[in-house]
């Protein structure tokens, strides 16, 4: 099968699509909404997050194998930053190595529900989810060739 | 393709109906929390510490949480005042603290100690005026605020001893709590009794000050 657009949805994409659609409304509610300035690693995880919404519903018309190469490098980089940004909010990485040096501090904890949510550790999900998603996706290539 | 249009259309009315019931719920809670403090919790808005302006008797309060190194604060600072003469002896301003500023703390401790001189409104009205100087974002210089306190006739080395008071600690620590609690996060923020603007512009203030004042003392 080729790399061309099918008249069947994707449901990986799709549900890629839905996830950083809602990550993105999420995090524009946090700042918009509830007046939480963003801090610096939040906003690197914004600039992967963003274009990954937009990346993927042009992957669903386009064809599934280059949103996949197209997608995966960006959440990739997101999905790292996520990683240190929970890493410094569970203080397992020292504040003082952190980035930000005015402003918001990126430790500074704005939600938290049920004990564990965070917004960092809802950044962390999506991107891991898109992560595994896009890894099932790229199964579905190799069975068809 | 007409198949995929249509489930990304579904989707994304779904979403954003989603997030604007969202967004109305977040207002509506928030309008309530501030309607409760302001019936059952008034001291929030008003400690007794607070610096007031005006006629003591007035009933229209103008609390303005405020930092002395905002830039929108001393941009607003002539127009409070002129809404201040306006409404002259219906309307008190209560001055709250909300140091979000790097050097805000300094200011607000040789603002407090300046009260104890009586040079309060003096020392708040110079810190604007010069605010340029000693609170520049890209070089702060906050010394410069104790070169041009002594124009005012404040006794600079009681000030110093003053700045240093737990009262003035309690003062900034109780104002950080309420302005949490508050869900003040930006400055100026205005409550007007109790009630915060609509919207934040001048206009806003005015009206709504313009609204209590006919509301308590008719037209």
């Amino acid at each position: 099968m080729t790399d061309s657009s099918s008249d069947k949805l994707n449901p990986f994409i799709f549900a890629c699509w839905l996830v950083a659609t809602v990550a993105t409304l999420g995090s524009l509610f946090f700042s918009e909404i509830m007046k939480f300035p963003p801090c610096v690693l939040c906003w690197y995880q914004r600039i992967a997050m963003y274009p990954l919404a937009v990346i993927f519903m042009v992957g669903a018309f386009k064809g599934a194998r280059s949103c996949f190469s197209y997608s995966l490098p960006v959440a990739v980089i997101g999905w790292i930053i996520a990683l240190y940004h929970n890493l410094l909010h569970y203080g397992i990485v020292p504040e003082s190595a952190s980035p930000c040096m005015q402003g918001v501090s990126c430790a500074t904890v704005y939600v938290n529900w049920f004990g564990f949510v965070t917004i960092p550790i809802l950044s962390f999900t999506a991107f891991s989810i898109i992560l595994v998603l896009l890894f099932f996706m790229k199964r579905t290539f190799t069975n068809e060739k | 393709m007409k198949n995929k249009l249509l489930v990304f259309a579904v989707a994304i009315v779904v979403i954003l109906g989603a997030f604007a019931g969202g967004v109305y719920m977040f207002q509506q809670n928030q309008k309530e929390e501030i309607n409760f403090l302001a019936e059952k919790h008034a001291e929030v808005f008003k400690r007794n510490y607070s610096p007031t302006l005006g006629n003591k008797d007035a009933k229209v309060f103008i609390i303005e949480f405020l930092d002395p190194e905002c830039e929108s604060c001393r941009a607003f600072h002539p127009r409070v005042k002129a809404l201040m003469e306006e409404f002259s002896g219906k309307v008190q301003l209560v001055v709250r603290y909300a140091p979000f500023h790097q050097n805000s703390e300094i200011a607000i401790r040789a603002l407090e100690a300046s009260r104890k001189q009586n040079k309060y409104w003096e020392a708040l009205d110079l810190l604007f005026q010069t605010q340029p100087e000693w609170g520049n974002h890209h070089n702060p210089q906050p010394d410069l605020i104790f070169e041009y306190l002594p124009r005012l006739g404040i006794d600079m080395d009681q000030l110093s001893k003053d700045m240093e008071s737990f009262q003035i600690d309690n003062i900034i620590k109780q104002d950080s709590e309420d302005l949490q609690i508050l869900g003040v996060r930006g400055t100026p923020t205005f409550f007007v009794n109790g009630k915060p603007l609509p919207r934040f512009s001048y206009q806003d203030l005015r009206n709504l000050v313009s609204q209590e004042v006919e509301k308590l003392y008719g037209k």
